[in-house]
């Protein structure tokens, strides 16, 4: 019988709601708000309720996938990862740090947009930094 | 403080004596860790040190999953009133077998009961606490005030109310007793899709599908992000309905509603 409610933050925007999810021998069941949350105190809104649902959609992309011509590939996180930064390194090369901008989320954690503002500022050298919620 | 000290561990011993007993192959009740409260499964009494027994989850939820996933295992739970009351109607429908769940009774404390302007805050087996007295719908000034009204100001007023919805679905989604396999509030035939905030159906929708069924724990509400008052719309919908019918949902599995409609061969699962 392995049932559990792990205490979470909802992903889906700044505001950090409380939840605990529930999974039943791993599988995601309903999420269930947390009373005892200071800035929630138990309501969530239809994100929060439906936060849960990407995670076993068969919709998801579970690999990094390559734009090869016309077509979108499967590929390894490796190849990917390689193909990003030796492309980044190339344009910063070519035409500036500026012609480089980097765009953060608000459904990340806050040290997540930190180290992007960070990689963006420290190791590209440029200032094009922001997030969706200004989008 | 004291006395709610002295019933947690009332509670830990009965739950405690449960498992080593092996009567009960996990507990279900609250726990608490690092200031949060949530609902938990105790599978062996090296968590009961942290159980909890507020604040208020619709906890019937929770064994109504357990139960279908684990269909050999007996349950242990902890159960206010409402909780209680919550599963009596979860086995009318056959969400719930009563045969595999033993309850610890909690009865509300005076405070709780009038937080939740609660007309039954206690069990039918009270186990742990002192039952006090309920209070009746109809004293609750936020009723009183409303009902004073006529019918045009009332219509008003929750018009009013229902304009703040996000539709979140947060009411359906925390209810204990809203559990049909196919909810009509996701229907665009009778709830417009992308109209926030939407129309005064969807709220009554609710209110008439499940005005046999309310226990009246207050869970919509609490779950409510907008402050909805739904518990009074639930609460003259049950008051109609003891007038009408002297029905009272939660009472006892054998009480059928008077509101069933279905045909006799038409199956009861997931109404």
């Amino acid at each position: 019988m392995d049932y559990k409610n792990v205490l979470t933050t909802c992903p889906y925007c700044g505001c950090g709601c409380g939840i605990y999810q529930s999974s039943i021998d791993g599988q995601l069941q309903r999420p269930i708000p947390d009373q005892t949350h200071p800035l929630s105190e138990g309501r969530l809104c239809i994100k929060g309720w439906s936060a849960h649902e990407h995670v076993a959609s068969p919709d998801r992309l579970t690999t990094p996938l390559i734009r090869r011509g016309e077509n979108l590939e499967e590929a390894s996180w490796d190849e990917a990862l390689s193909l990003v930064s030796s492309r980044l390194m190339e344009l910063r090369k070519q035409h500036g740090p500026d012609s480089l901008a980097f765009l953060s989320s608000a459904k990340c954690t806050n040290e997540e947009n930190y180290l992007l503002m960070k990689f963006a500022r420290a190791v590209i050298g440029t200032n094009n930094i922001d997030h969706c919620a200004r989008l | 403080m004291g006395i709610q000290e002295d019933q947690i561990r009332e509670v830990q011993e009965i739950a405690g004596r449960l498992l080593l007993d092996k009567q009960v192959a996990a507990v279900v009740g609250l726990f608490s860790n690092h200031g949060h409260v949530g609902p938990h499964l105790f599978s062996s009494v090296d968590d009961l040190p942290g159980l909890a027994l507020e604040p208020r989850y619709p906890l019937a939820l929770d064994c109504r999953t357990l139960l279908s996933n684990f269909p050999k295992d007996r349950l242990g739970v902890v159960v206010r009133g409402c909780d209680e009351r919550a599963l009596i109607e979860m086995a009318k429908l056959q969400q719930v077998d009563m045969e595999r769940l033993v309850f610890i009774g909690v009865a509300c404390s005076d405070d709780q009961a009038r937080q939740c302007a609660c007309e039954k805050p206690y069990p039918r087996q009270i186990d742990v606490g002192e039952k006090v007295d309920g209070l009746s719908p109809l004293d609750d000034k936020k009723v009183q005030e409303l009902i004073e009204q006529d019918m045009d100001a009332r219509l008003v007023f929750w018009q009013q109310e229902f304009s703040r919805c996000i539709k979140c679905y947060g009411c359906r989604n925390a209810c204990p007793v809203c559990i049909c396999d196919e909810c009509l509030l996701e229907e665009t035939c009778w709830v417009e899709g992308g109209q926030i905030p939407p129309h005064t159906s969807f709220h009554l929708i609710r209110t008439f599908h499940i005005a046999d069924k309310c226990v009246g724990c207050g869970a919509c509400e609490a779950a409510c992000p907008m402050e909805i008052p739904l518990t009074i719309l639930n609460k003259l919908m049950r008051e109609k309905l003891k007038e009408l019918f002297h029905y009272e949902p939660g009472m006892e599995v054998s009480q059928r509603s008077p509101l069933i409609t279905t045909l006799e061969e038409a199956p009861i699962r997931g109404l």
